[in-house]
């Protein structure tokens, strides 16, 4: 197994997963399995009409959630894009609250005003949940520069998909992150194609996307996103990078995902083959890939991660019935969460008109 | 006391005493730190308050006003100068889809404390591209909050409440009026602060409205004062202020009072401040009108280069005794 011969590429004996624990692992583990399990519900319920409008699955991108939050501290910010449920369930956000959302009830994270896209948990550095292609990009940007400001030893995670790297707003932000010294880390989450375009149609690249980066005198890395110890190892030099001095980094995690776009992205089993979809599911899918080195490091059986699995169909069941239950937003909810003035019914939002419904 | 000061002072001084007030505040834009302001507004500030409060950023509105978003939703309240208006349309997402929606899109877990601030006026004769004026566009986003002050002193006590305020505030100016003077309270006598959705009147009257915001404010105080001179009709001339919040109390009592209303917006008349309050109006006087509410906005067309005409283009005190000398 791997201990016999570690060669340099065995990311498993790394400081970062040398210090991890055996429970720690499996804990990593089981929130990868818990994603799944949850976006298949999710997906199950959205075909049977109870989700409305977009459903982007993370399904096969487990390893980079998990693996990259898994190293955050208490000052390390996370804040995505619209395929937001794998990082609002690796953050510690509650099955129940995300279905809930996607559901549009009230007991929905974002009380039902959201939906999948836009999912949040300031509380537990989570940021969101953005629907706009590379539009959260500033905002994480932003993010860092604001931990810079108030003085605190932590990062920004930053995450955009592969379509995200010909935005402007990218760039502008890549700019900034490097001229003002800001603590971000930019995580490409590279699954091949913007929506239904591969790389090779989209984008203008030499090597890889992340060489953009040194335009920007920025370092930058790639990591094979079904490897959660690779994932963790680089992604935790990057962090400190940040952290200590002050330096940003693009990453670019190689992933794929297993579904199209969106679930109403039709054409999905048209631009790719049935052999690339099931060549990644037999030889790189994250999950299957961590179930095997836990199994040969002797810290899990497949009885356990079969349990490990049964739990979180269960879980996944249980957060679909209490969505289900959950009442739906009322109209006068419609206009609440619109200021916070008014939602804090201070002196200022007792002057003048804020809405205009007549 | 009152001391004079121009526009252009009284915004910095409200600038300087919310730097000085909260640890948080931070003024960022292009040229604001070392080149003082592309319009002189933070002028020495740079000097006073060092590179961590006052920041010059590249020309990247997007990138920079996206980066205040970010900050201002961990507790940074960042005032975020456009060095005009105008730019803001490479910025849009930003300013729209991400400032005025996140608080909503997270069921009220966030909030956006900033400010964006700078000149939105035609006149200059910088061509189209350079002279939007869109108050009534960010207006429309519920989420948002837009003023537009006319005078010093309001531009002094509007800046203040925008910084102080949890929302984010979109703050227009204008480059024709930072040169103007007016009295401002001195410090000394307290702290100077103006809310947000207070209307001023600001010439009393009793023969028609003239209801207006930002520099149409003084065209409408001048042609007031000339209605007045040569044809005995008394106008009263309403300060909006502020455009969302609005003021609508402060209308409706308007109208009631002379009964006769006239519109003064230099954005253009389709979908504009003025048309709006129209719609108010409509909605809230309308036994009390007895004339239709008239409008002088800044003619339909993209904003004219020419020196020669550009003024032409927009409210005007000649245009605005024109319109009532009509509806008298």
């Amino acid at each position: 197994m791997t201990s016999a011969n570690p060669s340099p590429l065995d990311f498993a004996s790394s400081p970062i997963n040398q210090a991890l624990t055996p429970g720690r692992k499996i804990e990593l583990f089981t929130q990868m399995v818990r994603i799944r399990r949850f976006e298949q519900a999710g997906l199950k319920y959205y075909q049977a009409g109870k989700i409305g409008g977009f459903l982007h699955l993370y399904i096969g991108q487990e390893a980079v959630a998990v693996g990259t939050i898994s190293l955050g501290g208490p000052d390390d910010h996370f804040i995505t894009a619209y395929r937001d449920h794998g990082h609002a369930l690796a953050v510690g956000m509650s099955m129940n609250e995300c279905m809930a959302e996607m559901f549009g009830k009230q007991t929905g994270c974002s009380k039902g005003k959201g939906g999948s896209m836009h999912f949040f948990a300031p509380d537990k550095n989570f940021w969101g949940g953005h629907g706009i292609v590379a539009g959260q990009t500033p905002l994480g940007l932003g993010l860092a520069y604001g931990l810079k400001y108030l003085g605190k030893e932590g990062c920004c995670l930053c995450y955009l998909g592969d379509g995200a790297v010909n935005q402007g707003a990218f760039h502008e932000s890549l700019n900034l992150a490097a001229l003002f010294d800001i603590p971000v880390v930019f995580v490409i989450e590279n699954n091949g194609y913007s929506m239904g375009t591969s790389q090779e149609r989209s984008s203008a690249y030499g090597g890889c996307l992340a060489q953009r980066g040194e335009a920007y005198g920025m370092e930058w890395d790639v990591i094979d996103g079904s490897d959660i110890y690779e994932v963790r190892a680089k992604t935790h030099i990057a962090m400190e990078r940040a952290r200590r001095e002050f330096k940003p980094t693009l990453l670019e995690i190689d992933t794929y995902r297993y579904y199209g776009h969106s679930i109403a992205d039709a054409n999905h089993k048209k631009y790719r083959t049935p052999e690339e979809i099931e060549n990644y599911k037999q030889n790189h899918d994250p999950i299957n890939v961590f179930r095997r080195k836990l199994v040969g490091e002797g810290i899990l059986t497949e009885e356990e991660a079969a349990a490990i699995n049964k739990s979180a169909q269960e879980e996944a069941a249980a957060s679909v019935k209490f969505a289900d239950e959950s009442p739906a937003p009322t109209i006068a909810d419609i206009s609440t969460d619109v200021y916070w003035e008014s939602d804090n019914q201070t002196a200022a939002s007792k002057i003048g008109r804020h809405f205009f419904d007549s | 006391m009152s001391r004079t000061l121009t526009y252009r002072e009284a915004l910095r001084e409200g600038l300087d005493e919310e730097l000085a007030r909260d640890p948080n505040v931070v003024i960022m834009g292009e040229e604001v730190a070392q080149y003082n302001g592309a319009y002189k507004v933070t002028e020495g500030l740079w000097k006073k308050w060092g590179d961590k409060r006052i920041v010059d950023t590249p020309i990247s509105e997007a990138g920079f006003i996206g980066m205040g978003i970010g900050a201002s939703m961990l507790g940074v309240r960042p005032v975020m100068e456009l060095m005009f208006w105008s730019f803001h349309s490479v910025a849009f997402d930003q300013l729209v889809s991400n400032a005025a929606c996140v608080r909503y899109m997270s069921g009220g877990l966030c909030n956006c404390p900033i400010v964006v601030r700078g000149p939105a006026n035609g006149g200059t004769g910088v061509g189209a591209t350079h002279s939007h004026i869109p108050e009534g566009l960010f207006a429309a986003f519920p989420g948002l909050k837009v003023c537009a002050p006319a005078t010093p002193a309001d531009a002094k006590g509007l800046i203040k409440a925008a910084i102080r305020d949890n929302d984010p505030v979109y703050f227009m100016e204008n480059t024709l009026l930072y040169g103007n003077s007016g009295e401002v309270p001195d410090p000394a006598e307290g702290d100077f602060v103006i809310p947000l959705g207070v209307a001023d009147l600001k010439r009393e009257g009793t023969d028609i409205s003239l209801i207006a915001h930002g520099r149409s404010v003084i065209h409408a105080l001048a042609a007031a004062e000339t209605l007045q001179n040569e044809h005995g009709i008394n106008a009263e001339v309403l300060d909006l202020r502020s455009i969302r919040p609005l003021d609508v109390d402060a209308i409706i009592k308007t109208v009631r009072k002379t009964n006769r209303v006239l519109l003064i917006d230099e954005s253009k008349p389709f979908g504009g401040v003025a048309a709006m309050i129209s719609t108010i109006i409509m909605e809230n006087a309308f036994d009390y009108l007895d004339a239709p509410v008239q409008r002088v906005c800044s003619i339909d067309a993209p904003a004219i280069y020419s020196p020669h005409i550009e003024a032409e283009q927009l409210p005007n005190p000649r245009r605005i005794i024109e319109k009532v000398l009509a509806m008298a």
